[in-house]
């Protein structure tokens, strides 16, 4: 039995971006602020890209909110030194795109042992959202570890298993995964409780 | 402790639901279906860590850290707490940001459209990291209630938006501090997302006379509950 109760969530609001991402807010702070790069020449791994954008109930883009990812490192470790493992963007206050510059992830442990598919988890803060939504971003070139991944299983409606799985696109010589987030609609985004 | 231990399921009747219609962001922004209930693996019980080095030597101070002819106007205040587990134990390390409107209500963001007057000696963004004791503390001024669209116009009580990440991706969570004995706080509809009254009055921070700074600072107290584990798992070493 807990002692105490967890501290109600409240929205994190329009202006979310003085707190977290301040030069995007147009503060002027000198401090770098590269959040959404986690990766550098030193990182074990293939360098991708990960971007998307987040519609709203009307399709409309959700402009004004923050994604943040947390992710394993190639060797499917958290935490390690070559790899930035949690990183954060905004969505364009014109275009509603948000990107990442990380690695492929490799491959975790689910609590049971079983192994889980690549995958990299999301957090999603906006107005309007009145506590953070959790998801997991999986890969369309891991089909056969798709099929056998926990956590997709626990979704019970194989159609929203096409939620969490980006689309692969090449451009030039880069890797980009495409991940969408469709807050609700018939093709809703699965979103996670742990 | 058993780093695999799983921590107790979040209360998600406490936590304000997605879809609150008094607030009209919602409306649109709430997903529909339940939400997919997974097992903490190990990724869910690790988080980042941050280093006190991180940190520059004013960025707990909002009186001083955007300031370039003077201080900032307004109220001075001490704004500090204890973060604490379910458990009632110390987070240490844990990462705070916060972020607040001016002394007119007034936030320094491209996209805030009220038309109080901005303060040039004041950013409103600050953030520290808790200590080996789980407490933080912040310089600042008191924020002024602001208007804002939903529907008609609403107003906000003061407030001062908190961004923790503790030390596990389960323990996440942003909330927003509001100041004891302000008649806004029972008329916002943000607020009143939540439901418990009990659940409201833990964001509501209380004058502590016994941390003013004389001549200085007036106080208030604001302590954080994030997620603990299943103390089970203590007693049992695991499941």
């Amino acid at each position: 039995m807990a002692k105490l109760k967890e501290t109600p969530s409240q929205t994190a609001g329009p202006f979310l971006h003085i707190g977290t991402l301040p030069t995007v807010a147009g503060l002027r702070v000198s401090q770098p602020e590269r959040q959404n790069v986690l990766a550098g020449s030193r990182t074990l791994g293939g360098p991708i890209r990960i971007e998307g954008q987040i519609f709203d109930g009307a399709g409309a883009l959700v402009k004004d909110a923050m994604v943040e990812i947390w992710q394993a490192n190639a060797n499917g470790q958290y935490g390690s030194n070559e790899l930035r493992s949690w990183g954060r963007a905004a969505t364009d206050f014109e275009t509603g795109l948000f990107w990442f510059e990380t690695i492929k992830p490799g491959s975790v442990s689910f609590r049971d042992g079983r192994p889980q598919a690549p995958h990299v988890s999301f957090s999603i803060f906006a107005r309007g959202i009145n506590i953070h939504l959790q998801t997991r971003m999986y890969f369309p070139d891991e089909a056969a570890a798709n099929a056998v991944d926990p956590a997709l299983k626990a979704v019970a409606d194989p159609r929203l298993i096409e939620t969490l799985i980006a689309r692969k696109e090449t451009r030039g010589a880069d890797t980009v995964y495409r991940f969408d987030i469709r807050l609700q609609g018939e093709r809703e985004t699965v979103f996670f409780d742990f | 402790m058993n780093e695999l231990a799983e921590f107790i399921r979040r209360d998600r009747a406490w936590h304000p639901p997605a879809d609150t219609p008094g607030y009209k962001s919602t409306t649109l922004r709430a997903p529909r279906r339940a939400l997919v209930s997974l097992p903490q693996s190990i990724g869910e019980l690790s988080g980042p860590v941050f280093g006190h080095d991180a940190l520059g030597p004013l960025d707990n101070d909002l009186i001083r850290n955007y300031a370039t002819d003077g201080e900032a106007i307004g109220e001075r205040i001490l704004v500090h707490g204890k973060v604490l587990d379910e458990n009632a134990r110390p987070v240490s390390g844990a990462l705070i940001e916060i972020w607040q409107a001016n002394a007119g209500g007034k936030y320094r963001h491209v996209n805030d459209q009220y038309r109080a007057a901005l303060d040039p000696n004041f950013g409103g963004c600050g953030r520290t990291i808790t200590d080996a004791d789980g407490n933080y503390a912040f310089r600042t001024i008191r924020p002024g209630p602001y208007p804002f669209p939903n529907g008609d116009c609403a107003w906000r009580p003061a407030h001062i938006h908190f961004s923790i990440v503790g030390a596990t991706f389960v323990q996440r969570l942003v909330t927003q501090m509001y100041f004891e004995g302000d008649p806004l706080i029972p008329l916002c509809p943000i607020v009143n997302t939540i439901r418990d009254s009990k659940a409201i009055a833990g964001l509501v921070a209380r004058l502590d006379m016994d941390a003013m700074q004389p001549f200085d600072l007036l106080a208030y107290r604001f302590d954080i509950v994030l997620r603990g584990r299943d103390a089970t798992y203590f007693e049992s070493g695991g499941h």
